[in-house]
């Protein structure tokens, strides 16, 4: 069971987290929503919860529910450009379908 | 593959429902786009990496527009058609042009409505449809940069805008295809983009120098609340001022004689600007100018001599840094952060005179082009649901005083400006004559002592007054302003409860109809209102006291006076009445002071008569 981050994406975290000022942690997760079943969650996390599971990757520490990781198991997040547009991006291996923008995927 | 952001804790959002919100700062010489993302705000880059877009459009013959660096680059080229500082016209009128007329070098043009048109190539543009293409330009690149269309926008204002002036820029963003979720005054804008919101209780003092505007306003935060205390400026000082101050110097330097055309104009003013950057960091510089024979001109500017220059325009902005201080209440001492705000606050010498008046170093670390765009895109974030509502609550205040008019002309004000709203405000009339039974009542917007030189907002009319002797009745008018800004206006007469009401938004659509008076700068005319109030109130004085006479002599004129006293008494008053029609308020006032002296003895015996005829029938001691 593992969560990576690149280079890139772990030193955007880490600027993120120090801009806003407060932040223990980067939450990952799944749920079920959108058109092809499951989107990504992606945000600042205040606190651990109980059953977090903690990866702690180039200085970052990145946490995912339980649930959610089944379906994040072996993702490496990444942050890149796409012309003007700059943000992180989910290389998941459990994803078998996405819907055309990407935004929702199914396993 | 998509790019995602990171949210705050629990608020991601669903698929294809991401709220994309953007702070706009619409300056006079640039203008920029921030955003939040992932819970950072920065402003957006084009592709070429320029976070600055040039305020400057340019329209050609077959219709296409031109925005920013690329319309800069050609205004030398094409000056007229090539338009630069339009901020400078939002929400002016027609007769607002003399003054400013002689600094643009447009081809201007009366519009349907009182706002003047451009004269271009491509037709008659209005600065609403300029601003409005600024405005989509930037529009463009926030949503190549987020991918995808913006929820809502935040655009700033310079504190000092009237409301004419607010409505024009709102409706250039509506123009633009954007959702306008308010407009925020730019100094506000940066003490947030400082996060000065997260800091200990405190003043703040916001001092704004941009290309065309001056702004100075002191914020008083209070429990993660801003208030705004006091804002001052002038509409007409910034940059460009020094820059032209720079080109007149060039002029004498390199010799160039009488006046220069547009495109020598711009030359001139491209090298002067350029001189004052590179001074910043450097003590000399050499300055080019290319003459229109092809020949070109060289000079030496050292910082000493920049900084006697600008000098005048420096000083020019303690002014009303005093004068907010002043309406703020505050003394120099009390206030606990300075903010830096506008490109010509990187000009060395404005730093120094700033730290002098506050006593204290100011904040500069972020950007100063860049603070206030970064503090819009932030409440923008907040404004479009991204952020839990309970971060940030900004208070506004009435920028111009609320005011009616009163006899003669002139204008009572109601809510000084600067007062925070929502709010209400009463205050009592009565009425002028005998037996009035109506009133009109003007609701009128500004600063100044006479109504003609304020902006109008509303007229309506108090009716059903009981007929009663002037100055018995009892009116009172209240003034409402809204957390909206929407102010009505309450008329009632007291003893009778009869009641008139209006509601006001204190703005004007743009084909609403006629803005006819802008307000100036109130202080530059402090000295002349002062001599028109002085002389409005003498007349309305004199006007009053001739009435009472006539209406006495013709009661019992004849019983009091002698044939002899009567003409003395007539005389008297024709002097008054000549003096009323002239405009020297001293020469009123010693005319009613003769004609109250030539009636003295009549008015004392007429007095005597009513007395006895109030005390006759009855008993002495019913008088103890």
């Amino acid at each position: 069971m593992a969560i990576t981050l690149t280079e890139a994406a772990a030193d955007r975290v880490r600027h993120f987290i120090q801009q806003r000022g407060k932040g223990v942690a980067l939450r990952l997760g799944v749920r079920t929503s959108g058109c092809s079943g499951m989107a990504y969650v992606l945000e600042f996390a205040d606190q651990i919860e109980d059953g977090d599971v903690v990866f702690e990757n180039l200085g970052v520490k990145v946490v995912v529910d339980p649930k959610s990781l089944v379906y994040l198991d072996g993702t490496e997040l990444d942050y890149g450009k796409e012309g003007l547009n700059e943000g992180f991006r989910f290389n998941n291996p459990n994803v078998k379908d996405a819907c055309g923008c990407g935004e929702s995927f199914s396993v | 593959m998509v790019l995602l952001q990171i949210s705050e804790p629990g608020q991601s959002t669903a698929p294809h429902q991401h709220r994309l919100a953007a702070g706009i700062d619409l300056g006079t010489t640039n203008s920029l786009v921030a955003s939040v993302r992932s819970g950072s705000a920065d402003t957006l880059p084009d592709e070429q990496g320029r976070h600055l877009l040039p305020s400057v459009v340019r329209y050609l013959a077959d219709g296409a527009v031109e925005v920013g660096e690329v319309a800069r680059a050609d205004a030398a080229l094409d000056p007229l058609n090539t338009i630069v500082s339009v901020k400078r016209l939002m929400g002016r009128g027609v007769s607002d042009l003399q003054t400013l007329g002689s600094v643009l070098p447009y081809e201007f043009v009366a519009g349907e409505s009182s706002m003047p048109l451009i004269h271009t190539v491509a037709g008659n543009r209005s600065p609403v449809q300029v601003s409005a293409d600024i405005l989509a330009e930037l529009k463009r690149r926030a949503e190549r940069t987020l991918g995808g269309e913006l929820s809502g926008v935040v655009i700033t204002v310079p504190a000092y805008f009237d409301d004419a002036q607010r409505q024009a820029t709102k409706d250039a963003g509506k123009l633009a295809g954007l959702k306008v979720l308010r407009l925020l005054n730019e100094p506000t804008a940066a003490a947030v983009a400082y996060g000065l919101d997260r800091s200990s209780d405190g003043i703040i003092a916001v001092y704004d120098l941009g290309g065309g505007t001056f702004d100075i306003s002191i914020l008083r935060l209070n429990q993660g609340v801003f208030e705004v205390l006091a804002t001052a400026g002038d509409t007409a000082l910034g940059g460009d001022d020094m820059d032209r101050l720079i080109a007149a110097w060039l002029m004498q330097e390199t010799g160039i004689q009488g006046d220069p055309g547009h495109a020598m104009q711009r030359r001139l003013l491209q090298a002067a600007c350029a001189a004052k950057e590179q001074l910043t960091d450097r003590d000399e510089v050499d300055v080019f100018v290319d003459l229109d024979d092809g020949s070109r001109r060289q000079t030496r500017l050292s910082r000493a001599q920049l900084n006697a220059l600008i000098e005048p325009l420096v000083r020019k902005t303690l002014a009303p840094c005093r004068r907010a201080l002043r309406d703020a209440g505050v003394s120099a001492q009390q206030i606990g952060a300075v903010v830096m705000v506008g490109g010509s606050t990187r000009v060395p010498r404005v730093r120094e005179a700033v730290a002098e008046f506050f006593a204290r170093e100011p904040l500069v670390d972020i950007d100063p082009d860049k603070v206030v765009a970064i503090g819009a895109a932030v409440q923008a974030d907040i404004l479009v649901g991204n952020k839990p509502e309970d971060e940030m609550l900004l208070l506004d205040v009435i920028p111009l005083s609320l005011g009616i008019e009163t006899m003669g002309g002139l204008t009572e004000k109601i809510v000084p400006r600067n007062t925070t709203i929502p709010v209400a405000r009463a205050q009592e009339f009565t009425t002028f004559k005998d037996g009035q039974t109506a009133m009109a009542l003007h609701v009128v917007q500004g600063e100044r002592e006479l109504v003609d030189d304020c902006r109008s907002l509303a007229r309506f009319e108090l009716r059903d007054i009981p007929p009663m002797a002037a100055g018995a009745a009892r009116i009172r008018v209240t003034f409402q302003v809204d957390a909206d800004g929407l102010l009505s206006v309450t008329a009632q007469e007291q003893t009778s409860g009869a009641q008139a009401r209006i509601e006001v938004k204190p703005s004007y659509g743009l084909t609403d109809n006629e803005i006819e008076t802008m307000l100036r700068d109130s202080i530059e005319h402090a000295q002349d209102d002062v001599e028109a109030r002085r002389l409005r109130e003498q007349q309305v004085e004199a006007d009053r006291v001739l009435e009472a006479l006539q209406a006495a002599l013709k009661e019992d004129g004849d019983r009091f006076l002698s044939s002899d006293e009567r003409v003395s008494v007539d005389n008297a008053a024709r002097r008054l009445a000549e003096a009323r029609n002239g405009d020297d308020a001293r020469a009123i006032k010693r005319a009613i002071e003769a004609l109250e002296a030539a009636s003295a003895a009549y008015v004392d015996r007429r007095m005597n008569a009513n007395i006895q005829k109030a005390m006759a029938g009855h008993a002495l001691d019913e008088f103890k």
